[in-house]
């Protein structure tokens, strides 16, 4: 078992290479576990309706809104669940819901 | 040169403890295990052991106390009995499937019920699927000894699994039997220090212990459990022959009596097998060829050794000290079966449920299970399923 196998580990790993006991050698990974797959609608940012009023930040409970220069970005689809919380708060209507792949 | 005692099953157990000296006990009392914790106390307040005794309330605490300080790189120890092995079940698993080699005292006691504080093997059989290893003992020295090698055994680097070291309630825990001691540098310098690789209080690495497994990844982690059980046969083995170097003392996966010639065998678990071998040496004078098969360790389960065993007997008793209530038999019955099937030819093999709830087992109970065993190949009948020796109907 090799240290800080932590980013070679993935669902085609072998067994032999797992650690024991699914023990993880590294902290501070969790954006690694990617859950933007349990989605089943997709956000849309619609950035000409948007104030920057940052309201919709702190109610994400996956942190899939990124903040840069005290300005919200486009949604982090990799960790976004598609929960819904943020098109409800938005004053301004810049958020809507879409069915995946639509 | 060895230490001339005499002491009762649980004295044994908590001297062992006592000359490993571990880092953490957590352990909660209850009868017949109760001794265990008590004495470990008493050497504790007296300045004897420096372990870090932790007062718990539940057995489902001594367990997670146990988990967390095995984690954190300690050396943790606990004993229990019937109840409170079944008040573990739900940490028995986690400290497996982490991969912690917890040593515990099992000191086996019927589960309720009906009430009964008195020795069988229902308790360690119900978790006997919890991944942990088994190892029983026949007596107080045995106990003493088994305890010693299962702190070894949990910890090789290819096991890494905790370790159930059982007695048997009453019978072996409390009952004084003169036994040898080894000399506490000696018991020391062959258990060693626990070097843990990864462990939560190392400053230098960084660890997280028991996270949650997405189903992409919890069959690979239990097929890597199953190779470590695997691996424990190898490292039993040479740990007693280690063991015997230092002692004397003979241990393997199974203990064979008198069977080299043996055309009837029982198969058992734990003290019984000294009324067992009473019994063999008695038809022996009787010239019938008889011999026993004492199951020393029950998981990793000894196949391989049973098959071999049994290739030359006619006709078998696998005797059980728990009823597993599938109304096909007990645990050992099932799986002795399972482990000769088309392996061992033309063997009448029989399941007894035998000495539950503390039931006396006397030689001539054994001897009579020779005796069906005997007619049963004489005449070639099959065997009922299984049945309950010396019951009254």
């Amino acid at each position: 078992m090799k240290d800080n196998l932590m980013k070679n580990i993935n669902p085609e790993t072998k067994w032999q290479d797992l650690t024991p006991g699914g023990y993880i050698y590294a902290s501070g990974n969790s954006a690694e576990f990617k859950t933007g797959d349990w989605r089943t609608v997709t956000p849309k940012f619609i950035e000409e309706k948007c104030k920057q009023c940052l309201l919709c930040v702190p109610v994400c409970p996956d942190c899939a809104i990124p903040v840069v220069d005290g300005k919200r970005l486009d949604f982090d689809l990799d960790h976004c669940k598609g929960c819904g919380i943020c098109a409800k708060v938005c004053p301004f209507d810049a958020i809507e819901f879409v069915k995946e792949g639509e | 040169m060895a230490i001339n005692e005499r002491l009762s099953g649980n004295e044994a157990v908590s001297f062992a403890i006592k000359q490993i000296n571990p880092d953490v006990v957590a352990a909660y009392p209850i009868t017949p295990s109760t001794e265990i914790p008590q004495f470990i106390s008493q050497y504790i307040a007296n300045g004897e052991m420096t372990t870090v005794y932790v007062p718990v309330e539940s057995e489902h605490s001594s367990m997670s106390a146990c988990i967390g300080s095995e984690a954190a790189g300690a050396r943790s120890m606990t004993a229990t009995s019937s109840c409170g092995l079944a008040y573990m079940f739900e940490m028995l698993y986690i400290a497996a499937s982490n991969r912690l080699p917890i040593t515990m005292a099992v000191v086996n006691r019927a589960l309720s019920g009906p009430i009964n504080i008195n020795n069988d093997h229902s308790d360690s059989m119900g978790a006997r699927d919890a991944g942990w290893l088994q190892i029983y003992a026949e007596n107080a020295q045995e106990a003493y000894d088994n305890f010693i090698q299962c702190v070894r055994i949990g910890e090789h680097k290819d096991v890494k699994l905790p370790v159930m070291a059982c007695q048997d309630g009453f019978i072996t825990s409390h009952a004084v039997e003169r036994l040898e001691l080894i000399e506490t540098d000696k018991v020391k310098a062959f258990v060693g220090e626990y070097k843990p690789e990864k462990y939560l209080l190392n400053p230098d690495e960084i660890l997280a212990v028991g996270p949650y497994d997405t189903p992409q990844y919890y069959m690979e982690h239990k097929k890597a459990q199953t190779e470590a059980m695997k691996n424990a046969r190898k490292a039993i083995k040479e740990i007693a022959k280690e063991f015997e170097a230092m002692t004397g003392r003979k241990y393997d996966m199974l203990e064979e009596y008198r069977m080299d010639d043996a055309e009837y065998a029982v198969i058992i678990i734990g003290s019984s097998a000294g009324a067992g071998k009473e019994a063999v040496d008695e038809l022996r004078n009787a010239g019938v060829k008889a011999g026993l098969i004492k199951v020393r360790v029950f998981r990793p389960f000894p196949d391989e050794e049973l098959v071999a065993a049994l290739k030359k007997v006619k006709g078998v008793a696998i005797m059980d000290k728990t009823d597993s209530f599938s109304a096909a038999g007990g645990p050992l019955g099932a799986e002795v079966k399972a482990a000769i099937y088309g392996k061992v030819d033309g063997i009448t093999a029989a399941n007894y449920i035998y000495g539950l709830g503390g039931r006396d087992v006397r030689v001539e109970h054994i001897k009579q299970v020779f005796e069906e065993i005997a007619e049963l190949v004489k005449t070639g009948k099959a065997p009922e399923t299984y049945k309950y020796l010396a019951i009254r109907e």
